[in-house]
C-alpha cells in the first residue's frame, strides 16, 4: 500500500508547498489532478470496503435474526434490506454522475470526468440489482415477477440511460472526447428523468389502478427500519469503495505514459 | 437570423429530394412495420383498434430513430459540418434548421401516411384526428430530441446502433403522452391533456435540444 501511495502524497507536498497564501482556501482543489488523488482514492476505498463489509454483516444480523416476521407479507419482505438499498443508490449515482458530469464540463478537470465514468457501472449495478430483487420480491408478494408499475418502468429505463452512458464511452476512441459526450448525455437525462417518472406515472394510473401501490407503504417497526439504514450504508460505502478503485485503474490507463505511473510501476516491480 | 434558418432548412431539403431513397426508406419502413402488427396478434378488430395508437407511435419512433444518423453524417463526411461550425452564425440555429428539415423530411410524411395505417386499423374519426394531432405535435420533438444522440455518437463506433441505445429511452414522455391520447379518447376523458403536455414538450424540447446539440458537435469535432 505505501507503494502506492508515494507518489500521490509526493505530489501533494508539492503542490501544497506551492500554494499561495490567497489560495490557500482552495487547497483541495489539488485533488482535482488524477496523479494527486489516486493515493488518497487508495487509502479510502481501503478504509471503505472493511467498513461496508462490516455494515453489511451487522445490517443482514439485524435484517434476518432481530426484525420481525411481517405481519400481512411474512419472511418474504425481508427482501427490502437489499431492494430498498439498491433502489436508493441507483438514483443516488446517477445524480452523482451528472453531478461530476457537469463539474467536468464546466471546469474542464479531467478528474471529474473519470469518477463520472467510475460510477457508470456501479450505478447500472444497483439499479439492475433493485430490479432483480423487486422481481423476487413481487412474486411472493404480488404473485407477479414484474408488474408495469410506474416506479419499476421508470426504473428499467434509468437502467436503459445507464447503458446508453456506458456504450456512448466505449465507442469513442478518444477518452477526453468520451468524457465530454458522456457529460452531456448524463446531463440530458438528468432533465429528462423527472419527466420520464411524471410520464411514466400517469400512463400506469391512466391505463389501470394499479394493482399493488407500492408508494403508500406502511409505517414499518423500529428493527427494519434500523436494518435497512444499516444495509444502506454498507451498500453506500461498497459504491464509494468500487467507484473510488474503478477510478485508479482509469487514471492508470490514462495516465499511461505519466512519468509518475513509471516510477509507481518502478517501486512495484522492486 | 431568420434567413439563416430558411437557407439551411432549404439546403436540407434539396439535399433530402436529391437524395430521395433515403426518405422514403423510412417511410417505407413505418408502414411496413405497422403492418406486420396485424399478422403477429391476430385480426380481430376489437384488439386492432385498441393497439393501434400504440403500434402507430412506436413505429413512428423506430422509423425517427432509423433516419436520425443520416441527420449529421454526410455534412461530417464532406466537411460541411466542420465549416457550419466555423461560421459566424450561431450553431445553435444551423442544429434547429437541420432538425426541422430532418422533421419535415421524415416525420410530416408519416404525419400525413398515419391516417391511412389507422384505417386499416379500423380507427373512428374522432381517434384518428386526436392521433394525427399528436403525432403532428410528437414527431418534431423526435426530430429534435434525436439531433442530440445523433450528434453524440458522431464518429463513434457502430453509431447506427448506438443512436437508438440514446435516443429511445428519451423518447419515452412522447410516446406515453402521444399514445396516451388517443386512449383517453377511448376511456372517455378528454385528449386535451395530452396534447398540450406533448404542446409543452415541443416547446421545452424546441427550447433545450438545440443547445445540447451544439454543444455535442463542438464536442465531436474539436
Amino acid at each position: 500500500m505505501s507503494g502506492h501511495l508515494t507518489p500521490g502524497t509526493g505530489a501533494i507536498a508539492g503542490a501544497m508547498s506551492s500554494a499561495s497564501p490567497q489560495g490557500r482556501g482552495r487547497r483541495w482543489l489539488q485533488f482535482a489532478s488524477p496523479a494527486a488523488f489516486y493515493g488518497p482514492a487508495g487509502t479510502l476505498a481501503a478504509l471503505l470496503l472493511p467498513l461496508s463489509l462490516v455494515l453489511a454483516l451487522v445490517g443482514l444480523y439485524i435484517g434476518f435474526l432481530v426484525a420481525p416476521t411481517d405481519a400481512q407479507q411474512g419472511d418474504a419482505y425481508r427482501i427490502i434490506f437489499v431492494h430498498v438499498p439498491a433502489a436508493w443508490l441507483s438514483m443516488v449515482i446517477y445524480a452523482a454522475m451528472a453531478f461530476w458530469s457537469a463539474v467536468g464540463l464546466v471546469a474542464n478537470t479531467r478528474l471529474s470526468a473519470m469518477m463520472a465514468g467510475a460510477l457508470a457501472p456501479s450505478g447500472a449495478l444497483f439499479t439492475f440489482l433493485a430490479l432483480w430483487t423487486g422481481a423476487l420480491w413481487g412474486k411472493p408478494t404480488w404473485g407477479a415477477w414484474w408488474v408495469w408499475d410506474a416506479r419499476l418502468t421508470s426504473e428499467l429505463l434509468l437502467l436503459f440511460l445507464y447503458l446508453g452512458f456506458i456504450a456512448l464511452q466505449a465507442a469513442i476512441d478518444d477518452p477526453r472526447r468520451a468524457d465530454r459526450a458522456g457529460a452531456v448525455l448524463a446531463l440530458v437525462g438528468t432533465v429528462n428523468l423527472p419527466i420520464i417518472y411524471f410520464s411514466v406515472k400517469w400512463w400506469n394510473t391512466l391505463h389501470q389502478g394499479a394493482s399493488v401501490s407500492v408508494s403508500s407503504a406502511p409505517t414499518i417497526a423500529t428493527p427494519m427500519l434500523l436494518g435497512m439504514l444499516v444495509m444502506a450504508l454498507a451498500m453506500w460505502f461498497y459504491a464509494a469503495a468500487a467507484t473510488l478503485l474503478r477510478l485508479r485503474c482509469i487514471i492508470l490507463e490514462r495516465e499511461g505514459r505519466a512519468a509518475w505511473v513509471a516510477r509507481l510501476a518502478q517501486g512495484e516491480g522492486a | 437570423m431568420t434567413g439563416m434558418l430558411a437557407w439551411i432548412v432549404k439546403r436540407d431539403l434539396l439535399l433530402a429530394g436529391r437524395r430521395s431513397a433515403d426518405a422514403l426508406g423510412s417511410l417505407a419502413f413505418f408502414v411496413i412495420a405497422c403492418s406486420l402488427f396485424p399478422l403477429g396478434v391476430g385480426p380481430e378488430p376489437a384488439a386492432l383498434r385498441s393497439m393501434a395508437p400504440g403500434v402507430l407511435w412506436v413505429a413512428a419512433l423506430l422509423a425517427a430513430t432509423l433516419s436520425l444518423p443520416r441527420l449529421f453524417s454526410a455534412d461530417h463526411a464532406d466537411g460541411t459540418l466542420e465549416q457550419m461550425l466555423l461560421s459566424s452564425e450561431p450553431l445553435v440555429l444551423i442544429v434547429a434548421g437541420k432538425a426541422v428539415a430532418h422533421w419535415l423530411v421524415s416525420g410530416l410524411p408519416l404525419v400525413l401516411l398515419s391516417p391511412l395505417l389507422a384505417l386499416q386499423f379500423g380507427l373512428d374519426a374522432r381517434s384518428l384526428a386526436v392521433l394525427l394531432a399528436s403525432l403532428l405535435l410528437g414527431t418534431p420533438i423526435l426530430s429534435l430530441v434525436g439531433a442530440v444522440a445523433a450528434a453524440l455518437s458522431l464518429g463513434a463506433r457502430s453509431s447506427g446502433v448506438l443512436v437508438a441505445l440514446l435516443a429511445l429511452p428519451l423518447y419515452t414522455p412522447v410516446l406515453v403522452f402521444g399514445a396516451g391520447a388517443v386512449d383517453a379518447l377511448g376511456a372517455g376523458g378528454g385528449a386535451m391533456a395530452h396534447l398540450l403536455l406533448l404542446g409543452a414538450g415541443l416547446g421545452f424540447a424546441l427550447a433545450l435540444a438545440p443547445w445540447a446539440t451544439a454543444a455535442a458537435l463542438r464536442i465531436a469535432l474539436e
